[in-house]
């Protein structure tokens, strides 16, 4: 039912800094994932590097900056853009945020948050529609890291991403560090949110790194800063996920301070730690 | 509705001095110009070095606070800040930087630009010496040209570490070839008149036409020198005789 075609293995954001690393002794990589908007020049090393990648590796496009929840219209140069890649890839695998970074042809290059109600649930739906039949193909939508809240939100996110779905037909990215960083922020319980992701949906897994920090009134304010190994909690929350999804594509995320490239590799070997076992079980 | 709420929401992120500075809504705002200083720290490395980072940050964040990226191209972003720094008051006494930037510009220009395949000098072998000066020259996609009065090259040399530091006795000026080379991107220094050369051979001017104006500024200007580091460095990807490729 998801059109996601990675295979059920480990795979890493890929840095031009990890090329050697990787084709030399990449330990138990599956797929590598680009950030699009890195791949839009014309040609040059990105390229070189990904086509040789490319022959070894499943691939999957991660966009940052389509702005889907943005207020305006989609931008159309911006999903040629993501359309000649896609073409020219052919990825096993496409996916956005539930995220706006575009407002009135500024880009602030953050994924903003917005309020879940049955207006942006529409827009959103909307956006989604023209990007698949853009592109011709399913994508996934990741959940957001969030600081803040609004007042005016009346629809759970683990329940709008599912209207999402099942009304597009796309697929979903879970973020486990997204959902504990959000949750953490937010004073809820992210075990709760997981029992009700539209779990059947999911295509991808995302794991990343966060940095604890804390508002002006003391509470935890975790970010998403991408730059420090995953924290054991959300190891757990991904291990439980597990459990009762069966294996799942799995993506380790260090986009700032990246490490060299063993010690993003020992981050890939302990998520195939606990993918490998469920993947044999789901295998007998 | 939501336009309206992501209107307030962008002016709260872009305001230097916003009314309600929550520490939660601060972490967007800290994001966003983190990552445009980022930005322009990755593209502009020889001006930090130039300038000193603490000066370097001041003022990627006054460039932002008024030109925040249009796309989401990030490679693109700062196409605009040479400018910017040419009109940047605290730089007033170092016009050059200004001319470091625009290197620097072209250096990601030239490693994001197409790749296309150059010709030996087999490729010169069918072209009678009276069609020469007829001739036209496409340019490699990646090869960038800075034009400057100061010795724009040599500064961004000694800025990335690439060149002893030292003082200038005079200042020549300078312009800074940019090109691509098995995927790594290079600045050398040629003469103006090599640079007026170039420059006119990438408008589509003829051989003749481009040596002509390159003479005209420098009499000794060598044309057999000129040509050799075009096909030498593999700058030339097509020569074209009466609109027919050769």
């Amino acid at each position: 039912m998801i059109a996601c075609h990675l295979p059920d293995c480990v795979g890493v954001g890929f840095k031009p800094q990890h090329f050697e690393g990787i084709t030399e002794a990449s330990g138990p990589l599956g797929f590598i994932e680009i950030h699009a908007e890195n791949y839009m020049g014309a040609g040059g090393l990105p390229h070189a590097m990904l086509t040789r990648l490319r022959a070894d590796y499943a691939l999957s496009i991660h966009g940052v900056g389509l702005s889907i929840g943005g207020s305006g219209p989609l931008d159309r140069e911006h999903l040629k853009r993501l359309k000649m890649l896609c073409d020219r890839y052919e990825p096993e695998s496409f996916s956005e945020h539930l995220a706006w970074s575009t407002h009135d042809g500024t880009y602030l290059n953050d994924l903003l948050p917005l309020p879940y109600t049955e207006g942006t649930l529409r827009h959103i739906i909307n956006h989604i529609d023209e990007v698949q039949s853009t592109l011709n193909r399913q994508m996934l939508l990741e959940n957001p890291s969030t600081y803040i809240s609004f007042a005016e939100s009346t629809i759970p996110e683990a329940e709008f991403l599912l209207a999402i779905a099942e009304r597009t037909g796309c697929g979903l990215l879970l973020d486990i560090n997204n959902v504990f960083v959000s949750s953490t922020n937010h004073a809820l319980d992210p075990r709760a949110y997981l029992d009700q992701f539209p779990l059947q949906y999911i295509g991808e897994i995302h794991l990343g790194g966060h940095t604890e920090d804390a508002d002006e009134d003391g509470r935890m304010l975790l970010i998403d800063a991408h730059g420090s190994p995953t924290a054991d909690p959300v190891w757990s929350l991904y291990a439980e996920t597990i459990a009762k999804t069966g294996p799942i594509a799995t993506l380790i995320e260090w986009d700032n301070d990246v490490p060299a490239w063993p010690l993003l590799r020992q981050e890939t070997e302990r998520a195939f730690s606990i993918l490998e076992p469920a993947r044999a079980q789901h295998a007998a | 509705m939501q336009h309206l709420f992501q209107n307030r929401f962008v002016r709260g992120l872009l305001d230097p001095m916003p009314p309600n500075p929550s520490k939660r809504f601060a972490v967007y705002r800290n994001n966003v110009f983190v990552s445009f200083v980022e930005a322009l720290k990755a593209r502009f490395p020889a001006v930090e070095s130039a300038v000193g980072t603490e000066f370097f940050e001041a003022m990627a964040r006054d460039y932002a606070g008024t030109n925040a990226p249009k796309s989401p191209l990030m490679m693109e972003y700062g196409d605009s800040f040479p400018h910017f720094i040419e009109t940047f008051p605290p730089l007033a006494d170092f016009p050059w930087i200004a001319d470091l930037a625009r290197v620097e510009c072209a250096i990601t220009q030239s490693y994001h630009a197409a790749d296309s395949t150059p010709v030996g000098p087999e490729a010169f072998a069918p072209i009678a010496p009276d069609d020469l000066a007829q001739l036209r020259f496409t340019l490699h996609p990646a090869l960038n040209l800075v034009a400057s009065r100061f010795p724009v090259a040599t500064l961004w040399q000694m800025n990335r570490g690439l060149a002893e530091p030292a003082l200038l006795d005079d200042y020549p000026a300078e312009t800074a070839l940019i090109q691509r080379s098995n995927y790594s991107v290079s600045v050398k220094s040629i003469s103006p008149a090599g640079g007026t050369f170039l420059t006119a051979l990438q408008s589509d001017q003829t051989l003749g036409e481009a040596a002509d104006k390159a003479s005209a500024i420098d009499s000794t200007f060598d044309l057999t020198a000129h040509l050799h580091l075009l096909i030498a460095d593999g700058l030339v990807t097509m020569l074209t005789l009466n609109r027919s490729p050769q």
